[in-house]
């Protein structure tokens, strides 16, 4: 177990690195930085003076080398925008974004593990058509759509809701909808999946020739063992839903790394985009690592051996 | 006269296919005694198996069960209730599966699943339970039974996993026990310890046992009882030594061909084989099921259906057109003496 | 573990193969009769697109700031003349909306192949030569995962300047990630198929057995792939013209009407409904006519 741990740590951090190879050469070489943060305005001088400023003007593998041992300190460099530590920005802003992570993940797992459960106890009923109705529906729409619908409905039509901002917890109801359902689709079919397959495993069989009430033989038997794909599953789509917060924090104006992430990009605010960028990676190799661990924890065969 | 613990009459089991009714299990009937082994015999497919889930209720859902009778101790155990069903299982009959490596739960210890059982049926605490599964353990043959316990299944072998099971189904005492097939998964060395493990505990335990296999040389050495299966159909059943000694149904006789048996077949001697294959059960068959495959048989066989009749002795039923004495000349004539 | 010598875990190829809750769905209602109307909505999308200069009523870019915001046909002032009303320039929105499809098939089809290329090359590479070559192309797999889609993709267009082919590319290089998965375990599972070893035995070169032997066999699943990924780079252009980031103005697009529609949408709903019901739609029928296919050339249904 501590082998596979380790084995895992070791892999997790490799692909940081990778993503922070990837992550910084790709903001070098899709434009000019010292252009970018000088502004439209600038003059020669003026961009050549922010690159010297800005250490741009080294090779890049100098550059790298500096900004990676930096950011392993925790010090992004500044924003040239509002003129702060990216690192101190990120604080601010990154506990909304988890908020609305959690929240979203919460309203996936709860809408599609006991539908999908559902479903797999009674194929071909009402039930599993309309969970697999919620399924297509989730699979084809677009979730700034949806995000928008939502707020014409639940916001202007029957005021129910704050349509923007985060003074409270009803900010987030709408987002976490909008961007938890985009995950409920791929939850709800593995669980559905995982379910019929265990339902007719030989040891669920085993189950009930002891005579264990039903209600045993479904949650301690079958769920249990049904449940340990949706966690790696879950991991993932809590990465993607950190990633899309761009567009749904962007529409509810919800304070947190995504907005931030794109008024990054419309201030051209080169340092802060790039750190976004990592933490979110960061994230989701974080949240694989800790599923894989989980996994192990639930799954025997794992832990062990 | 022993107890009876199980009576089955007219039993039959209906799969509905995409292409008509899959008649599984025909109206087969048989009594199991307390301290008798019966074993039910036959190639795949002809219901064996079906029949033993349905005497323990767990049929696939779409599977369709109706009988005469079906009683457990005199009482009846047909269309009563799912709870009332469960409250049965694994509690007065226990059953045990063929395939060792997944029918236990790879997500909980052994103590964990042995030790269930128990609690379910009989409130007892846990600690009780857990003594009882060291017990049972030790009975089976585990050795360092209690460290056993907080293992998984996945650190065991095939033939240590099925003996988890057998001591699984004994934990509540059950007065019966169901093995479908216990030792088709495992290697031929664990098989013969695993039968006589099996045999030992139903004498030590008293218990009925119903052993479904399709291997004869088992029957022989451990049934009190043999019931033969064909094509959904009883097509013979009496005592061992009636079964072996005086076999009547052609498919008997045929199948008796196939296994040497020490001291009688003629080293270097041909076995015998049964040419053609089972009939499809979907859709009314009337004929004699057999009949595509008997070397005897005639056009009635072909044209009408065949009803059990009574052998050599009052405790033994064949179902053939031919008389138990026509039977016997045939195989008379087959085996050159 | 049983790949305990790849250095990273990647998702499995199940679970994108596995008969998805739409086809699920729709087999249960109608037979395959899913497939037959998604595909026949989208031919329906694909004349529109590829006829729009014929079929539209008006030029796309005409803007007459006279006719702002006309309602449609069935709103209380529509009229025949704009069947779709008009947007905040008086431009007609069915002749927007009919461009708009081009825009959003064009980006989906390029972006698909683009990434179809990618995808398929490491994918198969992993899965054919395995070892050493299948752990480093599944850490490269891991890698490009940990990537935030959407989120680069704006830095990026942000930095280079936002334009159709930018899109395309940026789209295409990005979500190869579905590809390289699944090619990679279809062809591990071909690969240990005797045919191989069979053409192996033989003489035949490397190249020659990618090509002649596994390429065939792992079409289908290739081909379902390339689907799914059409409607992933619909909804991701949408997504990126819906925040300003992706095609630019005045070219039509579904996600770009939205964004433009966005003031309006609290007194006129229908301007942004109309797109957002064609993305839906679109995005529904392509994943329609994926499951179809799968499902018809999944080995158990070919008797």
């Amino acid at each position: 177990m501590l082998f596979y741990a380790l084995k895992r740590f070791g892999v997790a951090i490799l692909v940081a690195v990778a993503v922070s190879i990837v992550t910084f050469s790709l903001l070098r070489f899709s434009g000019d930085p010292a252009a970018a943060m000088a502004g439209e305005s600038a003059t020669e001088e003026d961009i050549e003076y922010v690159r010297k400023h800005y250490g741009l003007d080294r090779p890049l593998p100098v550059q790298y080398a500096d900004w990676a041992v930096k950011a392993m300190q925790g010090d992004f460099g500044e924003s040239i925008y509002l003129k702060r530590a990216v690192s101190g920005i990120l604080a601010d802003r990154a506990p909304t974004t988890m908020i609305l992570g959690a929240l979203s993940l919460s309203f996936a797992l709860i809408l599609a593990i006991p539908l999908g459960v559902l479903a797999a106890m009674f194929p071909n009923t009402l039930v599993d058509r309309v969970a697999l109705g919620i399924a297509v529906i989730g699979q084809a729409l677009p979730s700034f759509f949806f995000a928008l619908i939502m707020i014409i409905v639940f916001g202007v039509w029957l005021r129910w809701l704050p349509i923007s901002g985060h003074a409270s917890w009803l900010n987030f109801i709408m987002p976490s909808i909008a961007l938890g359902y985009y995950a409920t689709p791929a939850i709800m079919r593995l669980t559905r999946a995982g379910m019929m397959d265990v339902m007719s495993s030989d040891y669920i069989r085993t189950a009930r020739a002891k005579g264990l009430k039903p209600r045993v033989v479904l949650f301690k038997h079958a769920l249990r063992n049904a449940i340990i794909p949706v966690v790696s599953l879950s991991a993932v789509q809590l990465g993607f839903m950190l990633g899309g917060s761009i567009v749904i924090e962007t529409i509810f104006s919800l304070n947190g790394l995504g907005n931030l992430a794109w008024q990054s990009i419309q201030r051209s605010d080169f340092e802060v985009m790039q750190a976004i960028v990592l933490t979110i990676a960061s994230f989701y190799i974080l949240l694989t690592f800790l599923a894989d661990l989980l996994n192990a924890f639930l799954d025997p065969r794992i832990r062990v051996s | 006269m022993a107890e009876r613990i199980l009576s089955v009459d007219n039993l039959k089991v209906e799969i509905p296919v995409p292409s008509g009714m899959l008649h599984a299990v025909q109206g087969v009937s048989f009594k199991v005694d307390r301290g008798e082994t019966l074993c039910i015999v036959g190639e795949s497919g002809c219901g064996k198996s079906l029949t033993s889930l349905a005497i323990m209720d767990l049929l696939p859902t779409k599977a369709n069960r109706t009988a005469e009778r079906l009683e457990l101790h005199g009482k009846n155990v047909l269309d009563i209730p799912e709870d009332e069903m469960a409250d049965i299982r694994g509690n007065l009959m226990g059953m045990i599966f063929q395939e060792p490596m997944t029918s236990l739960n790879p997500a909980y210890t052994i103590g964990n699943q042995l030790e269930e059982a128990l609690i379910r049926h009989r409130k007892v605490s846990r600690d009780e339970a857990r003594d009882r599964a060291v017990y049972l353990l030790e009975k089976v043959g585990i050795t360092a039974a209690r460290s056993r316990l907080r293992q998984y299944p996945h650190q065991l072998s095939g033939g240590l996993r099925q003996r988890v099971m057998i001591a699984m189904t004994l934990m509540c005492g059950p007065g019966l026990i169901i093995a479908d097939e216990p030792t088709t998964a495992l290697d031929v060395t664990i098989q013969a310890q695993i039968l006589l493990l099996l045999a030992e505990l139903q004498k030590e335990f008293d218990m009925g046992l119903i052993l479904i296999t399709h291997d004869l040389g088992v029957v022989a050495r451990v049934a009190d009882r043999v019931c033969v299966m064909y094509a959904g159909q009883v097509v013979e059943q009496g005592s061992a030594k009636q079964v072996f000694e005086n076999p009547t149904h052609p498919y008997t006789q045929g199948l008796l061909e196939c296994i040497p048996i020490p001291g009688k077949t003629a080293r270097g001697s041909h076995l015998g084989s049964i040419p053609g294959i089972v009939p499809s059960l979907v859709g009314e068959m009337n004929c004699c099921h057999f009949s595509d495959r008997c070397p005897y048989a005639t056009d009635i066989c072909r044209t009408q259906t065949v009803d059990l009749r009574q052998g050599f002795t009052a405790d033994h039923d064949f179902r053939c057109v031919l008389t138990s004495e026509q039977c016997a000349e045939n195989l008379k004539q087959k085996v050159p003496a | 573990m049983a790949n305990g010598t790849v250095a990273a875990k990647l998702p499995s190829a199940q679970e994108i193969l596995e008969p998805s809750a739409s086809s699920l769905l729709l087999k249960r209602v109608f037979g395959h009769a899913g497939m037959t109307i998604g595909g026949g909505v989208l031919l329906f999308i694909f004349l529109i697109a590829i006829l729009a200069p014929l079929l539209a009523p008006h030029d796309p870019f005409d803007q007459d700031l006279s006719k702002r915001f006309l309602d449609p046909v069935w709103g209380a002032k529509g009229t025949w003349l704009h069947p779709l009303g008009t947007d905040g320039f008086g431009r007609d929105y069915l002749s927007r909306m009919m461009f708009g499809a081009q825009t959003s098939l064009l980006i989906g089809f390029a972006a698909m192949l683009i990434s179809g290329v990618i995808g398929t090359a490491l994918g198969v590479a992993a899965g054919y030569f395995g070892g050493r070559v299948d752990m480093i192309i599944t850490f490269i797999i891991t890698t490009r995962l940990a990537m935030p889609v959407i989120l680069v993709a704006l830095v990026v267009v942000a930095l280079i300047g936002s334009s159709l082919n930018i899109v395309i590319w940026v789209l295409g290089l990005l979500i190869w990630d579905r590809f390289a998965v699944v090619m990679r375990a279809t062809t591990q599972q071909v690969r240990s198929m005797d045919y191989i070893a069979a053409a192996k035995a033989l003489g035949c070169s490397t190249t020659r057995i990618i090509f002649t032997e596994i390429m065939p066999n792992v079409a289908n699943a290739l081909i379902v792939v390339a689907t799914l990924e059409v409607a992933h780079a619909v909804l991701l252009e949408a997504a990126l013209s819906f925040l300003g980031l992706g095609v630019q103005p005045p070219t039509p697009s579904w996600g770009l009407m939205i964004s433009e529609g966005k003031g309006m949408m609290f007194f006129k709903a229908w301007v942004i409904a109309i797109p957002g019901f064609a993305l839906f739609m679109l995005v529904l029928c392509i994943n329609l006519m994926g499951d179809g296919i799968r499902d018809v050339t999944a080995p158990e249904n070919r008797n």
